[in-house]
């Protein structure tokens, strides 16, 4: 079974988990920008977490099912459309061959996703069906799709058995705020920063510009001060430069000291800039949800809160599977 | 155009740790670059490797750096530092100096028309002299005679894949020679949003070569004749991995003329295109006493291929 893709919307990627052990050689860990809302989708149609979503950016596809599907739409709030009739969002849906699935005009955030029963089959690369377009590995042929693509949908699991919830409760929705706090580590090179330049780090708004896709999110703002140094040999002559290092995901560098950008999923996985301090792993999904304007404070906090923080994120996704009556 | 250009045969006796949030630990070996903190942080890397502790999702050698993935969830943090920090502690007591690796030559087209389009597209604004071309500029803050004697100083002497990264496949190349004989030119002004792909490019002291079509900031010199990432993996080298350096290639570039670049081009098309290479012992401190003349015993590996 497959859907065919009518109009591929801005960019419509394949995405699951995201791809392991090839960080080394610059390849990201790709994979949906907001994992709960994926995880969720694929909650609701009886997947595991494992299978592959269709994620969406701003403006959805349209597309058509060739056999009776079980889909659901998760994420970023938008006007869900078959056959032109309004339907829910983080619901159950029913499709029929031929039916056509389409979406509104998004109403906040970034991103939503299309989870199927049975997942999105393209084939796994290096561990992963995400697609890394940059390399053009993963996903539909390694790319965003296109009007035409067949996309090939996978036999359900379990013997197509689903979950006693048909939707998700209220309170297991995430919301998609104009403001966010983002707790971040402070750490890597955050010596190098001017104390003045620390303090507007932590205590400056910080707004999402439009240049935010997959790579990372840059952010306007007060700006930042580094300290003047005799560069270190091969570092570079800004006292942003360093000598190229590994860049971890969801860390935070401010080329020039004027706008943070955060790496994110498909980041490059390294470069000269120095980072000041890493978005804790539980709060990459809120960053993914960010919206250009967004209103954005960093706060800090130590690994034990980001670890606690990360077993608290943990409990709250396997509570809205259980929710659902469904096992994680 | 450095004035810390003495040769640097020493790194701080430890290195230092932080970390990138609650996934990543990063060990800053050096601040500044030299040979000797590049093969401490691969030494430190294949340690940790072999080590096979559990929870460790990714190990990622740069430059001057380590950067090491984890799941807390399996291998809490402190555990992670106590067993990398017992891998440097070892390695500082270690008279073993020595990497098996292997050396390859890589054809490269010089001054070649597909960099130079790009080039042209990105001057006002972009370059620091937006009336002239990348390698004489280059030529030029290194006080060299023309654009031939930098390409000459770019190929005689081989370079070290000294990190692998940036973007899928991508080497970063530290060139085997004396500090003050390192060829250093700053990156473009600002970044260009286009670079052809396999585009032999250099920024700061680091030389590279562009596995993939996309933006990029480092000058650039000529074009590698031949793929460095194969995600279709048709050719021979590709069998394993659809990536092509590792970490502590050695690279040895050899000029090619454009009637040569067409003719690897055909080899490529029939599937029958293999970079020359051959295994190589590499000892640190042979190449820190006499780097030109261990250089020369390390090409001699690839005569008779």
């Amino acid at each position: 079974m497959a859907f065919e893709i009518e109009s591929p919307g801005l960019a419509t990627t394949v995405q699951d988990q995201g791809r392991k052990h090839h960080y080394n050689v610059g390849i990201p860990q790709s994979g949906s920008m907001d994992q709960y809302s994926a995880e969720l989708g694929n909650a609701l149609v009886g997947n595991t977490a494992a299978e592959a979503v269709l994620e969406c950016t701003y403006l959805g596809p349209v597309l058509v099912t060739d056999q009776d599907a079980v889909i659901a739409v998760t994420g970023a709030p938008v006007d869900v459309k078959v056959n032109g009739e309004k339907a829910a969002q983080w619901s159950r849906l029913r499709l029929k061959a031929g039916d056509e699935l389409s979406f509104g005009v998004i109403q906040g955030g970034t991103r939503y996703y299309i989870a199927v029963q049975g997942g999105i089959a393209v084939p796994e690369v290096l561990g992963s069906r995400s697609t890394y377009s940059l390399g053009a590995i993963g996903g539909f042929k390694g790319r965003k799709l296109e009007a035409g693509d067949l996309v090939p949908v996978g036999v359900p699991l379990n013997s197509g058995a689903l979950p006693d919830g048909d939707s998700v409760p209220d309170e297991f929705r995430p919301v998609f705020a104009k403001e966010q706090t983002v707790r971040i580590v402070l750490g890597l090179y955050d010596h190098r920063l001017t104390d003045e330049g620390m303090d507007n780090l932590l205590t400056g708004e910080w707004k999402v510009t439009p240049v935010a896709d997959r790579m990372g999110l840059r952010y306007s703002g007060p700006g930042v001060k580094w300290k003047e140094r005799e560069q270190p040999f091969g570092a570079g002559s800004d006292p942003s430069n360093i000598v190229d290092a590994g860049y971890a995901v969801g860390s935070i560098q401010i080329p020039g000291g004027t706008q943070p950008i955060i790496l994110h999923r498909d980041a490059v996985s390294g470069g000269g800039y120095a980072m000041v301090g890493t978005v804790i792993s539980a709060d990459m999904d809120l960053v993914a949800r960010a919206a250009p304007g967004t209103a954005t404070r960093f706060v800090g906090v130590n690994q034990d809160e980001a670890l606690v923080a990360r077993k608290e994120l943990a409990q709250r996704t396997n509570d809205a599977w259980a929710a659902l009556g469904a096992i994680r | 155009m450095s004035n810390l250009a003495t040769a640097p045969q020493t790194v701080p006796q430890e290195a230092r740790y932080t970390w990138g949030g609650d996934e990543f630990l990063f060990v800053e070996v050096s601040e500044s670059m030299s040979l000797v903190a590049n093969f401490k942080v691969m030494s430190m890397a294949t340690k940790l490797a072999a080590a096979g502790l559990e929870g460790i999702v990714d190990i990622c050698p740069a430059n001057a750096s380590l950067l090491v993935r984890f799941d807390p969830d399996v291998l809490p943090p402190s555990a992670l530092e106590e067993n990398v920090r017992t891998i440097e502690r070892e390695l500082t007591h270690s008279h073993d100096r020595s990497l098996d690796t292997r050396i390859i030559e890589v054809p490269v087209w010089y001054d070649d028309p597909f960099t130079a389009e790009v080039a042209q597209r990105f001057r006002e604004g972009f370059h620091q002299e937006p009336g002239g071309t990348d390698i004489d500029y280059a030529a030029k803050v290194n006080n060299l005679k023309d654009a031939a004697e930098f390409i000459q100083r770019h190929h005689e002497q081989p370079w070290l894949v000294s990190m692998v990264g940036f973007v899928a496949g991508l080497p970063f190349l530290f060139q085997l020679v004396d500090r003050d004989k390192q060829l250093e030119v700053p990156k473009y002004l600002s970044p260009r949003t286009d670079t052809p792909k396999l585009t032999v490019g250099h920024g700061g002291c680091f030389g590279c070569i562009y596995s993939v079509r996309g933006a990029g900031g480092y000058q650039m010199f000529g074009v590698a004749a031949a793929p460095i990432f194969d995600p279709a993996q048709t050719l021979e080298d590709f069998k394993d991995f659809m990536v092509f350096f590792r970490p502590g290639d050695i690279v040895k570039f050899k000029p090619i003329a454009e009637h040569e670049y067409h003719q690897i081009q055909e080899q490529i098309s029939a599937g029958t295109f293999r970079y020359r290479q051959a295994p190589v012992a590499f000892e640190l401190s042979k190449a820190l006493a006499d780097p030109e003349g261990y250089n020369q015993a390390l090409m001699e590996a690839l005569n008779g291929i």
